[in-house]
């Protein structure tokens, strides 16, 4: 065989191979997406079986054979669950308490947050590494105490026992150290050689450049009012005080057996929809806020 | 360069934050360890005068507590299972998502979805997906009114109904119920963290083995899984913790009684456990079972840490 002939058929061979390798690829990017779209339905079906339970009635609910979209649109459960559940005093509720302790705790995580990056004080790195330390700690065992606390305090039942146990988030306060170290200390000496004062210059300078660290703290912050159960449960389960998430669960007791679904439906309808909304404008803060995190709210 | 203004501004500045901590954050951590070493240490009766003998009778009495076994089984068996499949579900997810072009961000926009729910209002969903409207469950008389769209969808493929977390269910039918739940919830943290980690895999590792003809299974062992090691060691460790923690979510699904209407507290955890004493005015017995788990979330993030050592290429 002489050495042309080698060749081609080498050439031939690298051809055979290469188509091969192609069918491969489209199989395989066929099989991805597959995957892909079926985990997406099964993430996607509890929100759907949520909408369309809510706009049934009972009866076609109580269906031997579910459907999948309902003969008659019942609008009315929205509002019966809006009543039934009082959810419009827990909307307030919730909301107050998540915009007062946000603008507080931003105030207090921003002030901490420029004494650790930016100011010189003796035991500095050994007080930070303290703080990260504490983060390490269940919540479950300061809330004993702090359960003691404020009925020492007589904050049981009032907004104050929300709002003020929480203020101030190590985590929050890592997360913008970190941002504020980045601005180069060049800003605050020039600042100074101004004459602007500290407070100024924080204001002015670096919460604007910190800025999206801020909103992602803010949406996670409220986020975490609008979905804290345990603790509000605990402290203040009064009618006046009383949060969305607790209300929800304090309106529909049963969840199994014969329950009126499709309105029961409609309310956790109802509570989900602002956080899908929070979601739908604020995605990009949400999901870089969350990475770094790893909690929930 | 350690002035004195500068010196007294920092602490002023610290000042809300620290006064904060000292009274919701450092007093806890003292009085929590001196509760759980007082004996039967009761907020109410020490109110009422009584003094407590100092010893460690409430971690001893709450180890032996048979509630407790069982709350500590329950945390232990879902951490087992949903940290797992919910990591393993995660990575693949991430990896076909980092594989496509099209439809990318649309879906990855889906799989974060579950992330901005409330695990109690959710959870209520669930319970609907999951329960039979009906009476008399598992006896001759049962009636089933509509049996949930699980059931029917078992039933479609020709199986029939389960009784997954009505009266009479059985504790692996509950618990079930309880993984898909938690592993649902867990998707979107895990896939946006990892899918992060593979996005910032250098591309030329990947040009390399495509050069050398390596296998798509090799290129998956050899180069993806060990890069993404440290976000692996991430969502492991943390998916831990947050296990350890569980019990919103159980509350979503059975309410308060934690368990079906006839076994109630069935699937109580460690959570749990804490806040049933502390309502029923037992501080010691809580504060101990809040100390032993801050002490199991500690071994298992340092055995965590230990391994991913070894494993983890940083």
């Amino acid at each position: 065989m002489s050495k042309d002939t080698m060749q081609i058929l080498h050439a031939k061979d690298m051809g055979k191979e290469s188509s091969r390798s192609r069918v491969m690829g489209i199989l395989v990017q066929a099989l991805t997406y597959a995957f892909l779209l079926l985990m997406a339905l099964i993430v996607l079906f509890p929100f759907y079986w949520m909408i369309i339970s809510s706009l049934k009635t009972l009866d076609e609910y109580r269906l031997n054979t579910p459907t999948f979209w309902p003969r008659v649109i019942m609008f009315s459960n929205y509002l019966e669950a809006f009543t039934a559940a009082k959810l419009g005093r827990l909307f307030i509720n919730t909301m107050y308490v998540g915009l007062v302790s946000t603008l507080l705790s931003l105030v207090i995580t921003v002030l901490s947050a420029f004494a650790f990056a930016r100011l010189e004080f003796k035991g500095k790195n050994a007080l930070f590494a303290a703080l990260l330390a504490t983060m390490m700690i269940p919540g479950e065992l300061f809330t004993i105490t702090n359960y003691q606390t404020v009925t020492t305090f007589g904050w049981i039942n009032t907004y104050t026992v929300l709002i003020v146990p929480f203020l101030v988030s190590i985590f929050y306060i890592y997360l913008l150290r970190q941002n504020f170290l980045q601005i180069p200390n060049e800003l605050y000496l020039a600042a100074k050689v101004d004459g602007t004062s500290d407070l100024k210059y924080l204001w002015k300078v670096m919460v604007p450049l910190a800025l999206p660290t801020l909103i992602s703290i803010t949406i996670l912050k409220m986020m975490g009012a609008w979905n804290s159960y345990i603790w509000p449960r605990l402290v203040a389960n009064d009618e006046a005080h009383r949060l969305i998430t607790n209300g929800l669960r304090n309106a529909f007791t049963t969840t199994s057996g014969d329950v009126n679904y499709p309105v029961q439906m409609a309310a956790v309808a109802l509570v989900s929809a602002p956080l899908f909304l929070v979601f739908i404008f604020l995605r990009k803060y949400i999901m870089s806020g969350v990475s770094r995190s790893g909690i929930k709210g | 360069m350690v002035d004195n203004k500068q010196q007294w501004k920092a602490w002023l500045y610290l000042s809300p934050c620290i006064i904060l901590l000292l009274v919701f954050t450092v007093w806890p951590i003292i009085n929590t360890v001196r509760m759980a070493l007082l004996e039967n240490y009761s907020g109410l009766k020490a109110a009422g005068g009584q003094v407590f003998n100092f010893g460690i009778g409430n971690f001893t009495k709450v180890i032996k507590y048979r509630r407790f076994v069982s709350c500590l089984k329950n945390t232990v068996l879902l951490c087992v299972w949903t940290v797992p499949i919910s990591t393993i579900l995660a990575l693949l997810i991430a990896v076909a998502l980092n594989s496509i072009k099209p439809l990318q961000k649309a879906l990855q926009t889906i799989f974060f979805l579950p992330y901005v729910t409330n695990s109690i209002a959710i959870g209520m969903v669930f319970a609907a997906m999951f329960n039979i409207v009906g009476s008399f469950y598992g006896t001759e008389n049962e009636i089933v009114e509509t049996a949930g769209i699980i059931n029917n969808v078992i039933e479609f493929f020709g199986g029939t109904h389960i009784n997954w977390i009505n009266y009479g269910s059985s504790y692996t039918a509950n618990m079930v119920v309880m993984v898909v739940y938690i592993v649902w919830n867990a998707l979107p943290f895990k896939i946006l963290v990892l899918l992060g980690g593979l996005q910032s895999i250098n591309k030329q590792y990947y040009d390399a083995a495509k050069v050398d003809g390596t296998s798509r299974k090799r290129i998956f062992s050899r180069i993806t899984v060990p890069l993404l090691s440290p976000m692996l060691a991430y969502v492991i460790i943390t998916g831990f913790i947050g296990g350890f923690k569980e019990y919103t979510s159980i509350v979503g699904i059975f309410g308060e009684t934690m368990g079906p209407a006839n076994d109630a507290g069935r699937l109580n955890t460690m959570v749990g456990f804490i806040y049933d004493a502390l309502s029923t005015n037992n501080q010691g017995r809580a504060s101990a079972a809040a100390l032993i788990l801050f002490g199991i979330i500690l071994v298992v993030t340092l055995i965590n840490l230990q391994v991913s050592k070894k494993r983890v290429h940083y």
